[in-house]
């Protein structure tokens, strides 16, 4: 092979590396759904996971909607200076935060906290031959430890998601009335009279999809990690990478497909 | 009965079964014994399907393991893994009473309690590890009650990898003895992997010994101190001379 030939040699490998990925991703995820509507469901394990993914996620959802939706409303107030229109603050600050930061963020902080832990429990259980117990117990290792972490999250996620939308807006209103001169009850109106329900409910159905990507990558990480030590690391690794790709990438096309005229 | 014909597995380049054929009688102890790294515990979980065989056949009672059979048959089973496997976020005797506490054989939780306490106690752990967790138990305390997991349900075959790995000379005495028990008194079918020539001698029905991705010798207790085969002989008295190779 040439020198000139090479780059697009190795550029072809990683193409068809992500493309092999992808399908093997889809077959998991296809398993794991064919797996949610057949008995057992293992009911315990459903409440263990929403502890873990909704309820210890808070504090991190919260604090990132809480910091965005501030930062939100300076920037917006000092865009919206420029011409005049410093009065558009409540009513952007709410749209930008339920549409797109809200959802957005929210998955990715849940991607960092949850994807990694989902993917580190379950690659040291496959090292360490936990996973071939459960076999040997007559337990489907997809129904016990995939299908309650990712029926989980995708029902968790949008009610992170929602609690991190009226954060948001809270820290936008608490920036607004301290340092921007708002009036409180003003501030408030604006926001709920501008707000549409489906600006809301996309953003919840974003937060949904992005919560079954990181449960789905987790446990499919975790899954195929290699041995030892190592193969964990990295398990855990791909897992937040290929979520947070995984999210971004969903966002546009989720919001391509209701927002776009 | 289990019958294995022509069991074949390479990782990679490396072949580590290379045409394994042994016939396991049900209500009999068989030990497996073999070096390190000979494909002992390939060779188990090539016949529990937790790894896929490249060639070969594996019956249970002239049945196809592979033809949706091993369902059934992994319900009448009990495995031992060489590092206990437990399941770290469940207590010890969840652990233990795992199989009973879900699936098929679900029965009332102070039931399966009481059970998972009775098997503790037959493996020398009292009541108080119950509700520790797996991280908080020594190796061959966490060995033990992976022995206890195997037998919580009465199984009908039962795998043990290297049972006595791990454990001081009395304890070892004791599981040997429960061994020998299970399968005396239950009727078990046992395949135990030990490199422990007591163990051994205390377990055995038959021996298999496995060299190169073969089954090298087979036989009865009996036979195992008069067998002439060279390789039997330098492993049961743990020589370094002889035709099995030490690399040094
Ligand atoms: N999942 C695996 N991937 C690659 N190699 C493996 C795997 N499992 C076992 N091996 C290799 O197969 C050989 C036999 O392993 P094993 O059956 O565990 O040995 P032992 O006889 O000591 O139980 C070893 O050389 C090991 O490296
Ligand atoms: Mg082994």
């Amino acid at each position: 092979m040439s020198r000139w030939t090479a780059p697009l040699a190795a550029l072809g490998r990683a193409t068809l590396g992500a493309l092999g990925a992808t399908g093997r991703v889809t077959l998991f995820a296809g398993e794991t759904l064919s797996h949610l509507v057949r008995p057992p469901f293992y009911f315990n394990e459903f409440w263990r996971a929403c502890l873990n993914i909704g309820w210890l996620s808070l504090p991190v959802v919260g604090l990132t909607a809480l910091f965005t939706g501030a930062a939100l409303a300076l920037q917006i107030y000092a865009g919206g200076a420029r011409f005049s229109a410093e009065q558009v603050v409540p009513s952007i600050t709410a749209i930008g935060m339920v549409r797109e930061l809200g959802p957005v963020l929210g998955g990715l902080m849940v991607a960092a906290r949850v994807a990694s832990s989902i993917a580190a429990e379950i690659g040291t259980m496959k090292v360490t031959e936990q996973i071939d117990a459960l076999t040997t117990l007559s337990t489907n290792a997809m129904k016990y430890l995939t299908v309650p972490r990712v029926l989980a999250a995708t029902l968790c996620v949008p009610l992170l998601v929602g609690v991190g939308d009226i954060i948001g807006i809270m820290g936008g209103w608490a920036v607004g009335t301290t340092r921007l001169g708002f009036n409180s009850t003003t501030y408030l109106k604006n926001t709920w009279d501008f707000l549409q329900f489906w600006d809301v409910g996309s953003g919840l159905v974003k937060g949904a999809a992005f919560g079954f990507i990181v449960a789905l990558m987790g446990c499919y990480h975790g899954m195929q990690s290699g041995r030892g030590a190592q193969g964990v690391g990295h398990a855990t690794k791909s897992a937040v990478v290929a979520a947070s790709v995984a999210i971004l990438a969903a966002n546009y096309l989720l919001t391509e497909a209701f927002f776009s005229a | 009965m289990i019958e294995i014909s022509g069991l074949s597995k390479s990782f990679g380049a490396k072949q580590v079964l290379r045409g394994v054929d042994l016939v396991v009688p049900s209500g009999q102890s068989t030990v497996i014994i073999g070096g390190s790294g000979t494909g002992k515990s390939v060779l188990l979980k090539c016949i529990l399907g937790l790894v896929q065989p490249d060639g070969g056949t594996i019956r249970l009672d002239g049945q196809d393991i592979r033809n949706g059979a091993r369902d059934a048959f992994l319900a009448r089973f009990g495995m031992l893994f060489q590092g206990a496997a437990l399941f770290d976020s469940l207590p010890v005797w969840h652990n233990v009473a795992f199989r009973l506490l879900r699936g098929s054989l679900a029965r009332p939780k102070a039931e399966a309690r009481a059970i998972a306490l009775d098997k503790l106690r037959r493996v020398g752990l009292d009541a108080d590890v119950a509700d520790l967790f797996p991280a908080e138990l020594s190796g061959g305390m966490q060995k033990r009650v992976g022995l206890a997991r195997a037998i919580a349900a009465d199984p009908e075959i039962i795998f043990f990898d290297e049972p006595t790995t791990g454990l001081d000379p009395i304890m070892a005495g004791v599981i040997n003895a429960l061994i020998r028990e299970i399968v005396s008194e239950m009727g078990a079918t046992a395949i135990t992997i030990t490199h422990d020539m007591s163990s051994v001698r205390a377990i055995a029905d038959r021996v298999a010994m496995i060299h190169a991705g073969k089954i090298r010798w087979e036989g009865p207790i009996a036979d195992l101190d008069t067998t002439p085969d060279p390789y039997i002989q330098q492993f049961i008295h743990g020589r370094a001379d002889g035709p099995i190779g030490t690399l040094r």
